[in-house]
């Protein structure tokens, strides 16, 4: 039980009951889809199958169908990879470490912010298996006995890092997502009137009864996995800015980049959050649910962040100057005044300047204002990557070898196509999964006490 | 006796009726024959759906099995192994190259039959092992499927009995009727061909032989008849040259003989602990050459203004030694030359005055001031002339004139291309039109042999015997080193133009013989070496070379004539010139040269060493003239502006490039570019560039190659260039090392400082600072030192290198992408007005520094070359990075890429600090967007080393040091059983240089060369060895005979001042 205090706004508006919760979170699955959905699905599905159409092409081909050349061997690919893991962090923080800290206002959102790391861990997975030269021979990355004779994997190699952080984050994700979905699942399965949605929600809900047995180990589980998943959140995105750090090259060789990737990843990550919940709210009435606090509460971690972030760079360029190395002094100033100073200057507006004016209140329980900040923050962080990127692969060491990256229509498509994947599997996901993690959400729910209080109120009146 | 009955069993001791009944059956059990054959469902029932879905997967399934496996390409032994081939083994014979311009004795690889290398011959006393970048890529030039495979009549395939049988008839009927026959070759330095058409020309007597070149050189021979009374042209001996004065002459790259003047060049270049001195070298020129670009101090003069510069000189040289000056107009440049005038009169007969124009004018006074600097006999030797270029113009102009009158009946056309190179102003096409009977012994249908009758194609040199007389001492043999590829039965095949020559006089020798006899009459008698002519050739065919005696020991008296040359008139000429608001001035780049192999992919992709871009030709023009009307191409643009250049009314669009140090109001455009019909790489890519040999013009009876009046204007549009370098200075960082030599004299570190760090023990070494442990030193340890005070730029490196290691070509749309394969690539750096002192004295902040530093100075850089290749780092950054191990270190030092494990993360490319890494983007083997490429053509593939690898697509690639070499040099060296001779592995880059900048050996070894020049030179450094990368790869600073370096800037503020 928690105490809560009278002057805060409750978590849950409109004096929901435990009945009234059910029907909102499983109207869109037993209700028609909306007019909204069929559009966003539309073009989210048209995205993805164009984003195929390219991925097929590059695989035919080779990955010369994309603008990385013999200066700059990773660009758009490696952004995007690193965005969209970026993105995925913050599902894993909102689910693992704000239980942890028993922030209850998670509730509402963690559901839809656990299925978002998924699919944006699947969108990074595309682009970091099909980067490589011959994506066929991929599984040489694990430590597989081979028939090769000794070869084994490098252990120095961050990549190699980078295959067991990402696919550990992974399969900790889904298994911690797929845990919180087993009782909604149940509940839908109860409800549910179709022979075939029923079977498949009987057997997604792997015989759940709801015993207090069951409970206990739910609540488990669920803590033991957010144990393993909290230093996740940390060292996945730490390995992938290892990447970049271990390298020798001015610009990627930076002992401050781990922390400053986690905070950029969160920063990134609450911003897509925003971007989701507040169509979702929109589209599926959930406003009662998703209230104004919870946006607000994530717009404060984006300040934070942001500020964390807006400080790594402000360091970055201090660093550089300090050292007196000539090569580190130039590859900032090369960042700031250099062929690529446009996406310097983006990025440091999208996500150092923007995300100062949520310290105003007005404009951070806006939600329009949310809205448009969180597509600007996600731009900002996908220039961040490709500022660290391609400004520096462009101009390194050797002066003769500078030279400038264009990205082709194939680079374009197969990123649009990923942001169509993700957003069909998030659509898909809204209409056949529970959006809202109902059944922990039910824990926090106070109207029939308050409706006692009321009435007892009431009472001592007459 | 009682026969013993011996059984198997009980069963036939018993011998019951079941058992005699189950031996008399042929199986053991009852075969349900009748049950399977009486199933009335095999009658009735046909296939059932379970039946077909089985065999249905099944088919498909053995059906895409069946696909899955890789085509199998057979190699077929030898059923009868000829005697000198073993397969694995390279057989190298000596051989010669001459194609009407370069000359060359070389050496020919050829691996189970096939050429596939090229090298210089060390014997020969020219070109001294050295070679070029044409030469090099000449061996493609002989798998080029666009070559004809049998003679033709009117552009149909004959037979070359029906052609010999109709071109005698017709020769004869011309003959009969005392019709004019001529012969149009390029210049022929063989004795035995000459002879050959002496011989056809006593068999037709109105038969008339004229040479002419493309690019001529007959204006200096035409001067040398006035000087000397003979028409020739001298060789000149750079290496004994303290002081060149070169006007526009390109001699390290084009002129003359390039090779040679290289390696003598090279020698008076080279500084060391022994010798601290250098040649001093001079260059006035209006586009920025090779030559000028290794100049201690260049000039750039108009065009207009480079015959005054020379009158301005000899009367500078004249003043001093009281000799008689010339009329003369004053130029802004006139202080540097009284300089260069002193400097030249300070060592007489130890210097050197050459110029690059085909104007006899400016070559008559040049001689005057060689002669007044007592050259001759020294630095220049009339007695031994070289017989490369004999081309003469008017000649040429001469036979147009005669054929635009009809007074030809019959041409016949060898190694010359005149309607693709002749100036568009003498018509060539529509005379030559007008002869009845045209024969050309070209071995494609180029623009001239498309007009031909007959096409009688010759073999590629590669195919053929012939001799060659370079220079009148020297002599040279070439052999076949392949059977004519295209041969009977298959094909008609090509025939060597003198065997056809020779059938078509009736003479029944073949040329083989015909040289073999001509070589017993006359160069066996002029030689005193051997006794026995057999002895002699087999050394010669053997060496390739041979060398006559002298007759004349000494040639210093050849000076007749002086008094009776008219100085006075061809200065008056010169002054009477007048310049234009835009000259131009045509040149020969080093891959195309004259464009005679213009269908060579190899040369196509090979970066100008100067602009560093690949397959085009483009408007050259100083960036102060084009501000504010072209694009600059600035930070690593590649678009350029198009513009209408107009020459005589005819006007070609071309790209513009920004190229600092064109003199300003001068533009240049290369030759050779612009062929419709050199082959099949024009109709794959597009025609490459633009011809530009119809603004030649004929004056005063020569070829000219510089136009005093063209029109450029704005076309407007816009086009990608494909550069392999876009950013061209060196950002004030300490890639390059240099110095001057009066400091180097003073302190040989100069300019060769390492970067220091703290330590609690003081100031270290950056470098000595270590996280990693040393490599055992074991065995052998290869390592490569490059010395940049050599190195010329030329490019002939990256032409061994593609060749030797099967490097792909990619086609201008990846170079503009950054994604040109050499494994070898010479950066080229041209000073910039900016400096980090500079900015220090004006008091400028670190980011408008840097951004004036990206712009090269304009006016007049220093350049500087760098050959960059896989540094084989020991601490490599690339072997920590890649997950799979596919790219490892060597107990010899080498930094190894395994492709077969290679994943393709790229993630050693980026980590590399030299970007010295190849990634196969396409499968470049099999992707038709590569079908130039010559891994996709069945003839093309036969240039492939067979020891090394062809990539497939996927796989990161990079400079191997020659690993097949240093294999193939230690079996040898096993076999032998003596320990490896240092010096006896050399890489492709090093051995093709012609100026012997690379050097390659041992590192355990302390005797080896190169341990010692490690040790020994204090000019000795490792590229960005702060890293602590530990490269295997050092280079040797550069040192300049000028009076400041690059750093202080101060002499480049000066000229500005002067042009301003």
């Amino acid at each position: 039980m928690q105490h809560e205090s009278e002057i805060r706004v409750p978590l849950i508006l409109g004096n929901k009951s435990y009945h009234q919760i059910t029907e909102d979170i499983v109207r869109p699955i037993e209700g028609k889809a909306t007019k909204y959905w069929y559009m966003l699905f539309t073009i989210s599905i048209i995205c993805f199958c164009w984003g195929i159409a390219c991925l097929s092409y590059t695989i035919g081909v080779g990955i010369g169908a994309w603008g990385n050349n013999n200066g700059v061997d990773w660009a758009w690919d490696i952004t995007n990879f690193v965005w969209w893991i970026g993105i995925g962090h913050a599902g894993t923080l909102i689910s693992a470490v704000l239980l942890l800290f028993r922030q209850k206002w998670r509730l509402a959102i963690n559901r839809s912010a656990e299925a978002m790391t998924i699919f944006a861990v699947m969108c990074a997975a595309i682009f970091v298996l099909l980067h490589t030269g011959r994506p066929w021979l991929d599984y040489w990355l694990f430590p597989l006995p081979n028939t090769f004779g000794s070869l084994w994997i490098n252990f120095n190699s961050p990549l190699v890092w980078d295959v067991f952080a990402v696919s550990t984050y992974f399969s900790v994700s889904l298994v911690f997502w797929y845990t919180g979905l087993v009782p909604d699942f149940a509940m839908i399965r109860d409800r549910a009137v179709k022979p075939f949605a029923k079977k498949m929600y009987s057997l997604l809900s792997m015989g759940w009864g709801g015993s207090a047995r069951h409970w206990s180990r739910f609540e488990e589980l669920s803590l033991v996995l957010a144990g393993l998943a909290t230093p996740l959140v940390f060292s996945v995105h730490s390995i992938v800015s290892m990447d970049f750090a271990t390298a020798v090259l001015p610009g990627w060789h930076a002992t401050i980049f781990p922390p400053y990737f986690v905070a950029g990843a969160v920063f990134s990550g609450f911003a897509m959050v925003q971007t989701l919940l507040l169509m979702m709210r929109k589209i599926y009435n959930l406003e009662n649910y998703i209230t104004k606090k919870h946006i607000e509460y994530m717009n404060i971690v984006i300040i934070i962040t942001g500020s964390i972030v807006g400080v790594a760079y402000l360091t970055e360029l201090f660093i550089s100057w300090y050292s007196g190395v000539e090569y580190e002094q130039y590859a900032f100033i090369n960042r700031a005044t250099g062929p690529y100073w446009w996406a310097y200057a983006c990025m440091m507006t999208c996500n150092v300047v923007s995300p100062q004016l949520f310290w105003s209140k007005k404009l951070r329980t806006s939600l329009t204002f949310t809205f448009i900040m969180s597509i600007i923050v996600n731009i900002g962080m996908w220039f961040e990557r490709f500022v660290i990127i391609v400004p520096t692969l462009c101009r390194t060491y050797l002066p003769s070898t500078w030279n400038m990256y264009h990205p082709t229509f194939v680079d374009i498509g197969i990123f649009t196509g990923t942001i169509g994947m993700f957003f069909t599997f998030f659509l898909l996901f809204t209409r056949y999964f529970p959006v809202i993690a109902q059944a922990e959400l039910k824990t926090i729910v106070k109207s029939s006490s308050e409706g006692y209080r009321n009435k007892a109120k009431h009472n001592t009146h007459h | 006796m009682a026969t013993k009955k011996y059984w198997k069993g009980l069963e036939e001791l018993n011998n019951n009726p079941e058992f005699v009944q189950k031996a008399n059956d042929e199986f053991a059990e009852q075969i349900p024959v009748e049950e399977f054959l009486g199933d009335s469902n095999l009658v009735t029932g046909g296939t059932n759906r379970r039946d077909f879905l089985k065999f249905l997967g099944f088919s498909v399934t053995a059906a895409s099995l069946a696909a899955c496996e890789t085509p199998v390409n057979k190699a077929i032994p030898y059923v009868v192994k000829p005697e000198e081939i073993t397969p694995g083994v390279a057989n190298w014979y000596a051989s010669s190259y001459y194609d009407g311009n370069d000359y060359a004795s070389i050496l020919v690889k050829t691996r189970e039959g096939r050429p596939i290398k090229i090298e210089g011959n060390e014997l020969s006393k020219i070109t001294m092992g050295g070679s070029n970048a044409r030469i090099q890529a000449s061996v493609l030039s002989l798998y080029d499927s666009s070559r004809i495979t049998g003679p033709t009549i009117n552009g149909k395939y004959s037979k070359w009995k029906t052609v010999d049988e109709e071109i005698n008839t017709n020769l004869g009927a011309i003959a009969q009727k005392g019709g004019a026959i001529r012969i149009l070759s390029s210049t022929i330095i063989s004795p035995s061909t000459l002879a050959i058409i002496k011989e056809f020309i006593a068999k037709y007597p109105t038969t008339k032989h004229i040479m002419y070149d493309a690019v001529s050189y007959s204006g200096m021979a035409k001067a040398n008849a006035q000087s000397f009374g003979q028409e020739i042209i001298p060789s000149y001996y750079f290496d004994k040259a303290e002081v060149i004065v070169s006007i526009d002459s390109d001699f390290l790259a084009n002129w003359l003989s390039p090779i040679e003047h290289a390696k003598q060049y090279s020698l008076l270049r080279k500084v060391s602990n022994q010798r601290s001195e250098m040649s001093k070298h001079y260059q006035f020129e209006s586009n920025l050459s090779l030559t000028g670009a290794n100049a201690d101090e260049r000039i750039p003069v108009k065009v207009s203004e480079q015959g005054k510069v020379i009158v301005n000189l000899y009367n500078a040289i004249a003043k001093a030694s009281g000799s008689a000056t010339l009329t003369s107009s004053p130029l802004s440049c006139d202080s540097i030359i009284q300089k260069v005038a002193k400097e030249l009169l300070e060592k007489k007969g130890k210097s050197l005055v050459v110029c690059g124009s085909n104007d006899i004018n400016y070559q008559l006074i040049v001689n005057g001031i060689n002669q007044m600097l007592g050259n001759y006999g020294k630095t220049i030797d009339i007695a031994n002339p070289n017989y490369t270029h004999q081309g003469n113009d008017s000649a040429f102009t001469d036979l147009v004139a005669e054929m635009d009158a009809a007074k030809v009946d019959a041409i016949i056309t060898y190694n010359t291309n005149p309607v693709y190179t002749a100036p568009a102003t003498l018509k060539f096409d529509k005379a030559f039109s007008k002869v009845p009977l045209r024969i050309s012994f070209a071995d494609r249908v180029d623009e001239t042999a498309s007009f031909a009758n007959y096409i009688c194609p010759d073999h590629h040199y590669l195919e053929s015997w012939n001799d060659f007389n370079p220079t009148k001492t020297q002599y040279s043999l070439a052999q076949p080193t392949i059977s004519p590829l295209f041969a009977k039965p298959t094909y008609q095949g090509s025939r060597q133009a003198q065997d056809s020559l020779l059938k078509w006089i009736g003479n029944p020798s073949d040329y083989h013989s015909y040289i073999q006899n001509n070589w017993m009459n006359s160069v066996f008698a002029g030689q005193t070496k051997y006794t026995v002519f057999t002895e002699f050739w087999n050394n010669s065919l053997h060496d390739g070379v041979a060398e006559i005696n002298t007759t004349s020991s000494s040639n210093s008296g050849a000076v007749a004539g002086q008094g009776t040359t008219n100085f006075a008139d061809a200065a008056q000429k010169i002054n009477a010139i007048k310049g234009s608001e835009f000259e131009l001035s045509l040149y020969e780049k080093v891959g195309i040269g004259n464009g005679n192999q213009a269908n060579n992919p190899w040369l196509q992709e090979l970066p100008d060493p100067i602009t560093k871009i690949t397959w085009d030709n483009y408007v050259t023009m100083s960036p102060a003239d084009m501000k504010g009307h072209y694009k600059l191409m600035a930070r690593q643009d590649r678009e350029a502006s198009l513009v209408n250049v107009t020459v005589n009314g005819i006007t070609v669009k071309m790209p513009v490039v920004p190229q600092p140090g064109q003199a300003r109001g001068t533009v240049g455009i290369a030759l050779g570019y612009g062929r419709i019909k050199a082959g099949k790489l024009s109709t794959q890519t597009g025609v490459i560039g633009t011809n530009v040999y119809p603004f030649t013009q004929i004056i005063n009876g020569t070829l000219s190659y510089t136009v005093l009046d063209v029109k450029i204007e704005d076309a407007k549009e816009h086009t990608e260039i494909a550069g392999t370098q876009i950013h061209h200075t060196l950002m004030g960082r300490e890639i390059v090392k240099e110095t001057i030599l009066e400091k180097y004299k003073k302190d040989p570190t100069s300019g060769n400082h390492s970067e220091m760090v703290h330590t609690n023990s003081g100031l270290k070494k950056a470098a000595t600072i270590d996280l990693w442990d040393e490599h055992e030193k074991l065995g052998l340890r290869w390592g490569m030192t490059i010395d940049l005070n050599s190195c010329i730029g030329c490019g002939s490196c990256v032409v061994s290198c593609t060749a030797e290691n099967n490097v792909a070509v990619v086609g201008k749309q990846e170079v503009i992408k950054t994604r040109e394969m050499h494994w070898l690539r010479i950066d080229r750096y041209y000073s910039s007005d900016m400096s980090k002192d500079i900015a220090a004295e004006k008091k400028e902040g670190a980011i408008s520094m840097y951004l004036d530093m990206e712009n090269p100075s304009a006016l007049n850089p220093k350049v500087v070359f760098q050959p960059i290749m896989c540094q084989h780092c020991n601490h490599a950054p690339c072997e920590t990075v890649c997950p799979v191990i596919a790219t490892s270190h060597s107990s010899e030092g080498l930094n190894m890429m395994t492709y077969n494990r290679c994943v393709g993360t790229k993630y050693c490319a980026n980590n590399c600090p030299f970007k010295v890494r190849r990634f196969n983007w396409f499968n470049y083997n099999g992707n038709s967007d590569f079908a130039f490429n010559p891994t996709q053509d069945d003839l093309g593939r036969m240039v492939l080393n067979p020891d090394v690898v062809v990539r497939s697509r996927g796989v990161m690639e990079k400079c191997s040091m020659c690993v097949q070499r240093i294999q193939e040099g230690k079996l040898d060296a096993k076999k032998s059983e003596k320990p490896l001779v240092d010096g006896r592995i050399k890489t492709a880059c090093q051995q093709s240089c012609p100026t012997n900048a690379i050097f390659f050996g041992d590192l355990n070894d302390d005797n080896s060369a190169i341990s010692k020049l490690r040790k020994d030179d204090e000019r000795n450094y490792f590229i960005l060895e702060e890293l602590g990368i530990k490269p295997t790869v050092s280079y040797l600073t550069k040192v300049r005979n000028c009076e400041t370096t690059i750093e202080e800037g101060k002499e480049i503020e000066e000229t500005e001042k002067v042009k301003a």
